[in-house]
């Protein structure tokens, strides 16, 4: 049977049958998962249980409740000082996901262009293709720390270019940006005219500096759509629940796609959602601080071993680089599972040129990083035999 | 409060080479650091958290909370008889606390009648305190921020962007 031939021709790929591999596989210690091993905390669980005792098991208005919106709004004016109108700004979506695809589909006419730099979420470059339009890959680079760079955009800008997408701290490489490296960005962007989708999902997991929300830099917050959830700052990922903040005709636009496709975010997550931003600040530092030295511990583990490894500013993954056994990537990532039953990501996953990389995820308990160091060393020593 | 003791206090076996990479500090610090805190007695002990319902040998001993009034001194207040309370080895914790007693202990022996027994020939009669009420612990559900029952956790994938 034919299906369209933009979904025929949707990477991926070969990562597939890797995943398939691992899922299969048993007592495997992973550095492979996106997102926290946290149990969402029990306070927000508790108001989910209770709000279906109490039957909220109905549809909420398209937008998302008024109280989660209006409660967003007062967090990212407490937080960052930045001002939303709830009504008119401010759209509940089903994970940062389901936001962005709403975004690219506004934004894009048929051929044109979405800026995406690299390695980065999987999902970026096939919105644009599904919307119509073209991804236009900008290759960031180790030697920059993976940092996009206001030279990068320029050289990469096409005519027909509408936008471009940030994600800060990044998966798969954990790089974000200060306030200074922002400010570069941000004027170029304007002198480009480009709309800016910026993904600050992992946004609470900033550890070597405060983070700078998109919208809050001179001129950004008109050509901006604000994107974050509750997945990751409050290990929430099976709640699929995030918002989108920005001008009122994109939005506007996004809901209206939005009401067709997916009527509405389920009420139990939105109602965790309200507590989670209500009583969850305590919770999410407390995290914070533990993967913060996860980080430390894993980045300087792996560097002893010879895998250089960057110091990411944010999320909790590392992007080490493997180039030193001379394995492609997927290869090494293969026969670590099969030798010793240690999960990671190959960088191939996230861009043509994260060939040599491999991202590995500290979200994982302190005992399994520990248990994996072991493994992974082990792994080098017998390969040098 | 201090990096090194937080991590100690949540996992004691945590190596100084490791928490020396947590913490990015170096090991020869870390190493001093700890040997410090034993020294000066900011660190007191390493031991474990048990479960007692797993305790598979012999029986696992009995405890009880016990809240005592007492009579406090002059110029001394409390610290003369808390430590007269203390002193003996039935006696796990012991805490001055604000409310409607003063001290409250945790006392463990080996049967419901060796606590019985200590509080009735050791405890009671002691000049100073006014009054007990022992509560005896029927089941331990959670100690130092750790749970006892075992959560059959659903896994998470072992892979996913």
């Amino acid at each position: 049977m034919e299906i369209s031939k933009v979904v025929e021709e949707l990477p991926p790929s070969g990562i597939r049958a890797f995943f398939d591999l691992v899922l299969g596989m048993k007592d495997v210690v992973s550095l492979g998962v996106g997102e926290p091993d946290f149990v969402t905390p029990w306070n927000i669980r508790e108001k989910a249980i209770y709000s279906l005792e109490q039957g909220y098991t109905s549809y909420t208005s398209n937008k998302g409740m008024a109280e989660l919106r209006q409660e967003i709004v007062r967090f990212l004016k407490w937080r960052f000082g930045i001002t939303y109108d709830f009504d008119k700004e401010v759209l509940i979506t089903v994970g940062v996901s389901e936001g962005l695809d709403l975004a690219v589909r506004t934004i894009l006419n048929p051929g044109e262009k979405l800026m995406v730099p690299r390695p980065c979420y999987v999902s970026y470059g096939p919105l644009a293709l599904l919307a119509g339009g073209t991804p236009v890959y900008i290759e960031t680079d180790v030697k920059e720390g993976f940092k996009l760079t206001p030279e990068k955009i320029l050289k990469a800008y096409v005519p027909g270019t509408r936008a471009i997408i940030i994600n800060y701290p990044c998966n798969p490489t954990g790089t974000s940006y200060n306030k200074k490296e922002l400010l570069a960005l941000a004027k170029v962007i304007k002198k480009l005219d480009l709309l800016v989708l910026s993904d600050e999902v992992y946004d609470e997991l900033t550890y070597d500096f405060n983070h700078t929300p998109f919208v809050t830099l001179p001129d950004m917050k008109e050509r901006t759509i604000y994107f974050n959830g509750f997945s990751k700052a409050y290990a929430m990922t099976g709640f699929r629940l995030a918002w989108a903040a920005g001008p009122e005709k994109l939005i506007a636009g996004m809901t209206k796609i939005h009401q067709y496709t997916m009527l509405c975010a389920p009420i139990t997550s939105q109602i965790a959602a309200i507590e989670a931003l209500k009583n969850g600040a305590q919770d999410v530092q407390a995290m914070k601080k533990e993967y913060l030295r996860r980080r430390n511990f894993i980045v300087s583990a792996l560097n002893e071993m010879g895998l250089t490894c960057h110091m990411p500013q944010g999320a909790f993954y590392a992007f080490p680089s493997i180039k030193k056994t001379g394995m492609s990537s997927m290869d090494f990532a293969k026969d670590l599972l099969e030798k010793e039953k240690v999960a990671l990501v190959p960088g191939t996953a996230f861009s043509a040129h994260g060939e040599s990389f491999v991202r590995i995820s500290y979200a994982s308990s302190f005992e399994n990083l520990r248990e994996a160091v072991i493994r992974i060393k082990r792994y080098l020593k017998n390969k040098k035999k | 409060m201090n990096d090194i003791l937080e991590i100690l206090m949540n996992d004691a076996r945590t190596s100084a080479d490791e928490i020396a990479k947590m913490t990015r500090k170096k090991v020869v610090d870390v190493k001093k650091a700890i040997k410090k805190y034993e020294e000066d007695g900011t660190i007191v002990q390493y031991k474990a958290i048990v479960n007692p319902e797993m305790v598979k040998e012999g029986r696992a001993p009995v405890r009880a909370l016990i809240e005592v009034s007492i009579l406090p001194q002059k110029d001394v207040g409390f610290d003369n008889v808390a430590e007269r309370i203390y002193s003996f080895s039935e006696v796990k914790s012991c805490y001055l606390v604000s409310g409607s007693y003063d001290l409250l202990l945790i006392v463990e022996g080996e049967n419901i009648q060796t606590v019985a027994e200590f509080v009735s020939s050791k405890l009671s009669p002691m000049e100073n305190v006014r009054q007990t009420t022992t509560h005896f612990l029927l089941k331990k559900y959670k100690e130092d921020g750790k749970m006892f029952k075992v959560v059959s956790r659903p896994k998470r994938l072992n892979i996913t962007y």
